[in-house]
């Protein structure tokens, strides 16, 4: 029988086993070893028996409900057809999976499903790449002795903005809506009626909003579940594929991508069992319609007197670049951004500007991540934080919003793998539901948390605002732990300095046998440190200081150590910066320092711009070079776990626009650097050969791995430097917390035009207490008054927010609270008072 | 109680064959025995004398007792329940008694009697269950199209809790149980235990597939769950209180007791009728005048049904059977859920096919594929013959969409006229749970012993208005445009 593939087949393959309890089963007259214990259809699959199914997911509870798997089992009281995705193995089992009765029971059941199918696969998005149309072909009947009227729908609904639902070609199996209560705990698709007017829908009025909504439609195994990103757009047959990683965050899902025409058309998680299992956030799923985009950057600009810009040739542009370098003394020139560049264009930045330009005023993160030093301490990956029976400390952002699938991975750790997650966050999160203690601290003070937990003494008080009851239940899961424990580290809340996080972390990495999962959240924060685009730091994570290897490889070097983004720009608004570059960074939007970030570019006689759109900074740019996006070129990329993967080009950029590092190689070669480098391979070789704790990422090793290659990246010491002061609580005050939100007003979401408009109505968070205090309720008009700026937002009453804290979200409208901050506080105090 | 007790249908009395005593059904004439006070004082035991009876007993003296008895599950499996109650792991807590009383079997309904006129009786017998098992939670999961059943164990339970009889320390011992009084929500396959359980947690109901997991071992909320049948139950009172012996006395030996038979259909006297297993045979249910009293208006019978709509249908040939299980499954159907549904000469068969597969589609949760499509589709088929736009293939098709959800030889009853023996139960299946094999029984009785009928209605179209579609010439011979080949479709 020929073996099909189901769905996109490099996301469903049987999830990676090794054989500890070995027991011989005989398939098809061949006995084999397989894992006892293990599921039949999985066994049956690793050894060349592949069984038919729909309902089946290797990532998720079977449920025996399609009945195309079934198979005649014989555990010794003689055969009988049984579901194989609910049977466990068992030692001399005989199966057989082709038997004459296995034949007709499947022929049987794709008779049944067809039945009522509507069988419109000319104009359906899933024909040609269809489990149910492949197995009808391989297993079915070929034809159909149903004569009565099919069953009939409109279709199809909308069942969220992004996912449509035509019921009429569903076949029930309860993929999509196991996946929303189960993997998402979004249940907000289930079936109702009975029979066959079975259906999937929503409850009236609530919309399948959920984050992860288009995995469903990645796992139906008909076309009953359509993205309005790719409906109609393409046939499967039209793809072409590359595998390649997603990184929209941190977390560096894998995925394929996929384009037909040279235009990038859909994207499909692949099944890493390190990181993503097959799973998506909707926003790096859908987000590539920003390369598509027509608001894409096609050729270089240059800023004419007038201030509006001019197109120009690369070569006027490039000479033009090379001579503002050249022409400004390294220690007033400054790099910002590349977190969203591959390892080798942040390698090939971060070469010219501290080997051949010279100076180290150089910094992948814009002030809102947290100090390249997290990056020292030991790490974990994320199968280090979830494995089984393990102790979590999440001292990071708000998962869903933030690492969408890294919530996924905890959530599920949590639940079905004893994880205990103590979660020590500003405000309830996604993942308080399922910690087993949450500690709010009052912003600045999270260090003083930090040290309850690494066995300072509680005060009957409590400290940072959370009470002693609560200390003491967090403590006391930790005390209970007798498995590993990791700490997820990373900036929850943008009010709050990277200092702040820094001296938590210090007091955490006193724990005994503690490892640390840093999450930052841009794509290749990770990548871009380690190729050297941070101050003081070189590629390969050594410092600048220590070097034995860059000095004499390149033909000048830094002379100090340089300062990080926020000291670059307060450099910059001082007049000490002449030139800045900018990485695909947006200082003006993202700066946590709105201010500042206006007096730095102001002050700066030249900004050049690397960048794919026209956003806010690169409007004040003098020169502006289009650059490609992801998915249009090759490279590596480093997730927060120091996990480094191909990320593959599969479409060409528009216009003229291309990859950061040819730029930066092309700008080094005119002045005058003779490098060599010609291609991104051998940009990551020589990365990797003048660093010892990268060897084993060399191209071809990377190339080669599916899940990516881990490296330890940690430098073995860590130095958080002195702890910096507790700020003061001002009483009349609320303390900010900043946030981020999955769907915001960034550049990429702002260009993928089916996810424009899904961001949150902005409102600023308050407690039940400070609410009763003010005499409010949600919705009511309410100024958020800090010493810069103020904004007017309704009132959202929480008992997620604690007393004492404001919750604003950043980005989400033009009007951005972000405005509020002032990077020379710790923590930002705001008056919330009636509008 | 004697054979002279009111009897008939209209108020639903039941009586004995007068030599054997009542053990469920002793206080159906009793008025107001839905009262605690009634319950004491009337009826076969007094009421709450077994439940003391047990706690002066260790809980596996009880078990141990229970399994002597031999009392066979009610709901339709017919397993022994202390056995059953045996299954649970040891050590492993909390374990829940669920109440199953969510009776919708076409034909059924003698459970819903047992709710309305004895709830105290039904209470004692789950908490002589809960006590056996040592489970502290109780479960009532009461039909939700039975208002009246509610409402009774709801005043039975308030009456009882007041009386120290649940709740806390029952009757002053260390033994405590919280009753949970739950309402369906109208769905017959919650009626199969797996399906009761994930409505009972909140969930859709639908059967949850055994292995891996049975109730017994892991049930509700994953946890030992011991579900028990309404009449199942209602047994122990009276066990625990007359003990052992004087139960085995009754009945046969494999099936000692006495069973609660709902008799409907075209009798004389339709009821609920409280029968010694094993001894009573159909003929006597059927035309003893202690219980049905013949076919009405002295017809023939045609066929019956001896275990509700689930089960295969019986002819006058099976008559003499035992209601007793070993035997009517040999003989290719089963007791089920003690619903006799009797059928006379004036019945059609191909209607009454239809009726009962209509209900098997109607009621089919929707989970498995052949289930979910293929009763549906058997509804169809047969809807379509009875319109008259039947085609003589449309036969084989019934039985190869039922031989798909059920494959291989269906139980059937002997045929001495065509010279076919049974097929013995059960069936085999494709599905999770009995619903879809359930509607394969109508079919497989109906076409191989009045396979002429449906071809009547197939070739006689002269007899049936014909729609567009199907051309009828002058000599009645249909012919058709829907060909009888498989039509290429995929």
């Amino acid at each position: 029988m020929t073996s099909v593939t189901n769905g996109g087949s490099m996301s469903e393959r049987p999830r990676p086993l090794e054989i500890t309890d070995p027991v011989t089963i005989t398939v098809d007259g061949r006995s084999v070893e397989v894992q006892r214990g293990e599921l039949l259809i999985d066994a049956c699959e690793r050894n060349d028996a592949y069984i038919p199914r729909f309902c089946y997911h290797p990532r998720m509870e079977p449920v025996g409900m399609c009945r195309m798997c079934l198979v005649e089992v014989d555990t010794g009281r003689g055969p009988a057809l049984q579901p194989s995705c609910m049977i466990p193995t068992a030692a001399d089992m005989v199966v057989s999976t082709t038997s004459d009765l296995v034949a007709k029971a499947q022929d049987g059941v794709l008779e049944f499903l067809l039945a009522n199918h509507p069988l419109d696969c000319p104009v359906c998005d899933k024909g040609g790449e269809c489990p149910l149309q492949d197995q009808t072909m391989s297993y079915g009947p070929g034809e159909s002795r149903w004569v009565e009227e099919k069953r009939h729908y409109e279709k199809p609904i909308e069942i969220s903005p992004l996912v449509l639902l035509d019921r009429e070609r569903c076949i029930l199996c309860d993929r999509c809506t196991r996946f929303a209560s189960e993997v998402t705990d979004d249940p907000l698709i289930h079936f109702i009626n009975r029979g066959s007017n079975t259906e999937v829908n929503t409850f009236p009025g609530d919309p399948f909003s959920s984050y992860f909504s288009g995995n469903t439609v990645q796992i139906c195994p008909v076309g009953a579940l359509t993205a309005t990103p790719y409906r109609f757009r393409a046939r499967p047959w039209d793809l072409e594929r590359t595998e390649s990683t997603c990184t929209v965050c941190s977390v560096g899902c894998r995925v394929t991508l996929e384009s037909s025409r040279d235009r990038l058309l859909r994207i499909n998680g692949v099944d890493s069992d390190p990181v993503n299992w097959s799973w998506l956030c909707d926003a790096g799923r859908f987000s590539f319609e920003a390369t598509n985009s027509k608001d894409r950057l096609t050729d270089p600009l240059h800023r004419r007197s007038d201030g509006s810009f001019d197109p120009i040739r690369w070569s006027e542009a490039l000479a033009a670049v090379a001579d503002v370098l050249a022409s400004t003394a390294p220690e007033r020139l400054a790099v910002l951004g590349g977190a969203r560049l591959t390892d080798e264009a942040a390698f090939a930045w971060a070469s010219l500007a501290k080997g051949v330009v010279g100076t180290d005023h150089v910094d992948a993160q814009l002030g809102d991540g947290l100090p390249a030093d997290v990056f020292d301490l030991p790490g974990a990956s994320i199968d280090d934080v979830c494995r089984p029976g393990g102790t979590v400390i999440y001292m990071g952002p708000d998962p869903k919003e933030e690492l969408p699938v890294l919530f996924l991975r905890l959530k599920h750790a949590a639940v079905r793998d004893r994880v205990r997650i103590v979660e020590v966050t500003p405000t309830a999160t996604s993942l308080s539901l399922y910690a087993a203690a949450s500690v709010h601290p009052r912003p600045g003070e999270l260090a003083a948390v930090a040290g309850v937990l690494a066995g300072a003494s509680i005060p009957d008080d409590g400290v940072a605002g959370v009470d002693a009851e609560h200390l003491r239940s967090a403590l006391s899961v930790l005390s209970d732990a007798d498995g590993p424990l990791t700490v997820v580290l990373g900036r929850a809340n943008l009010a709050e300095s990277g200092a702040v996080v820094l001296a938590a972390a210090a007091q955490l990495a006193g724990l005994p046998d503690v490892s640390f999962l840093p999450v930052v959240r841009r794509g290749n924060v990770r990548g871009a440190v380690a190729a050297g685009l941070t101050p003081g730091r070189l590629p390969g994570g050594g410092r600048l200081d220590s070097d034995t290897h860059w000095s004499s490889v390149w033909p000048t070097f830094p002379a100090a150590p340089g300062a990080d983004a926020l000291g670059i720009l307060s450099a910059a608004a001082a007049g000490e910066i002449s030139t800045l570059v900018l990485l695909g960074a947006d200082p003006l939007s993202d700066a946590p320092d709105r201010a500042l970030a206006e007096r730095a570019l102001e002050r700066v006689e030249t900004i050049i711009a690397l960048d794919a759109f026209e956003q806010p900074s690169v409007a004040r740019a003098h020169i502006v070079l289009p650059v490609a996006m992801p998915g249009e070129v090759d490279g590596t990329t480093t997730n927060a776990e120091g996990r480094v993967s191909r990320v593959r080009a599969k479409v060409t950029p528009p216009g003229t626009a291309r990859p950061d590092w040819i730029v930066a190689v092309e700008l080094a070669r005119r002045l005058g650097a003779e490098w060599q480098a010609g291609t991104a391979e051998e940009l990551r070789n020589e990365l990797v050969a003048g660093s010892p704790r990268l060897s084993g990422t060399e191209w071809s090793v990377v190339d080669a791995a599916t899940d990516g290659v881990l490296v330890d990246l940690s430098a073995g010491t860590f130095d958080p430097g002195p702890p910096p002061p507790v700020p003061q609580v001002d009483s009349y005050s609320l303390r900010l917390v900043l946030t981020r939100e999955l769907y915001d007003h960034g550049e990429m979401l702002e260009r993928s035009e089916s996810l424009v408009g899904l961001s949150r109505t902005p409102t600023v968070g308050i407690s039940t207490g400070d609410a009763e205090r003010l005499g409010v309720t949600s919705g009511t008009p309410l100024v958020v008054r800090g010493e810069r700026w103020s904004i007017t937002l309704p009132a959202r009453v929480s008992t997620g927010v604690p007393r004492g804290s404001a919750h604003l979200v950043h980005r989400l409208a033009d009007s951005d609270p972000i405005a509020l901050l002032d990077s020379g506080e710790l923590a930002c105090d705001v008056r919330v008072e009636l509008a | 109680m004697s054979a002279s007790a009111t009897n008939g249908h209209a108020d639903g009395t039941v009586t004995s064959s007068g030599d054997t005593p009542l053990i469920v059904s002793s206080r159906f004439d009793v008025p107001d025995a839905h009262t605690l006070e009634v319950y004491r004082t009337s009826g076969s035991f007094p009421g709450y004398a077994g439940l003391a009876a047990a706690l002066e007993l260790t809980p596996d003296e009880v078990r141990a007792s229970v399994t002597a008895a031999t009392l066979l599950g009610r709901g339709g499996a017919g397993f022994p329940a202390g056995v059953k109650w045996g299954f649970c792991p040891p050590g492993v807590w909390p374990r829940y008694v669920v109440v199953n009383g969510d009776e919708s079997e076409p034909g059924t309904f003698k459970d819903r009697r047992l709710m309305e006129r004895d709830p105290h009786q039904l209470i004692e017998g789950a908490l002589i269950a809960a006590y056996a098992i040592g489970a502290a939670q109780v479960f009532l999961y009461v039909r939700g199209e039975m208002p009246h059943a509610q409402e009774r164990i709801a005043g039975a339970l308030n009456e009882a809790l007041a009386a120290g009889l649940v709740g806390r320390s029952i009757l002053g011992s260390d033994f405590s149980v919280d009753v949970v009084l739950h309402w369906g929500a109208g769905a017959y396959i919650v009626g199969e235990e797996t399906a009761l359980i994930e409505s009972l947690e909140g969930n859709r109901g639908m059967p949850r597939l055994k292995p891996p997991f049975f109730p017994a071992a892991k049930g509700l909320y994953m946890q030992p769950t011991i579900v028990n049948n309404i009449e199942t139950l209602s047994n122990l009172p009276w066990i625990l209180h007359h003990g052992v012996d004087a139960y085995t006395a009754i009945g046969s030996e494999t099936s000692p007791g006495t069973r609660l038979v709902a008799l409907s259909g075209h009798v004389r006297r339709p009821g609920i009728y409280e029968i010694p297993q094993g001894t009573t045979t159909f003929r006597d249910l059927i035309y003893d005048d202690r219980y049905g009293g013949g076919i009405r208006d002295g017809r023939e019978l045609k066929m019956f049904i001896p275990g509700g709509a689930s089960a295969p249908w019986f002819f006058p040939e099976q008559l003499d059977l035992p209601f007793e299980a070993k035997p009517v499954g040999a003989a290719g159907s089963m007791l089920g859920s003690g619903a006799v549904v009797v059928m006379d000469e004036t019945t059609d068969a191909v209607e009454a096919c239809y009726s009962i597969v209509r209900f098997f589609a109607r009621e089919s949760c929707g989970k498995c594929t052949p289930c979910r499509e293929g009763t549906t589709w058997e509804e169809k088929i047969l809807e379509r013959i009875l319109e008259g736009h039947g085609r003589p293939s449309d036969i084989d098709l019934l039985l190869d969409v039922a031989d798909n959800i059920s494959p291989g030889p269906y139980p059937v009853a002997a045929d001495p006229a065509q010279e076919l023996s049974a097929v013995p139960f059960p069936p085999k299946q494709t599905t999770i749970c009995p619903l879809g094999p359930s509607s394969v029984a109508p079919i497989t009785s109906a076409i191989r012993r009045f396979r002429s009928e449906f071809e009547l209605r197939i070739t006689r179209r002269d007899l049936i208005p014909v729609a567009a579609g199907g051309v009828v010439s002058s000599d009645g011979e249909a012919s058709s445009d829907l060909g009888d080949e498989r039509r290429v479709d995929v």
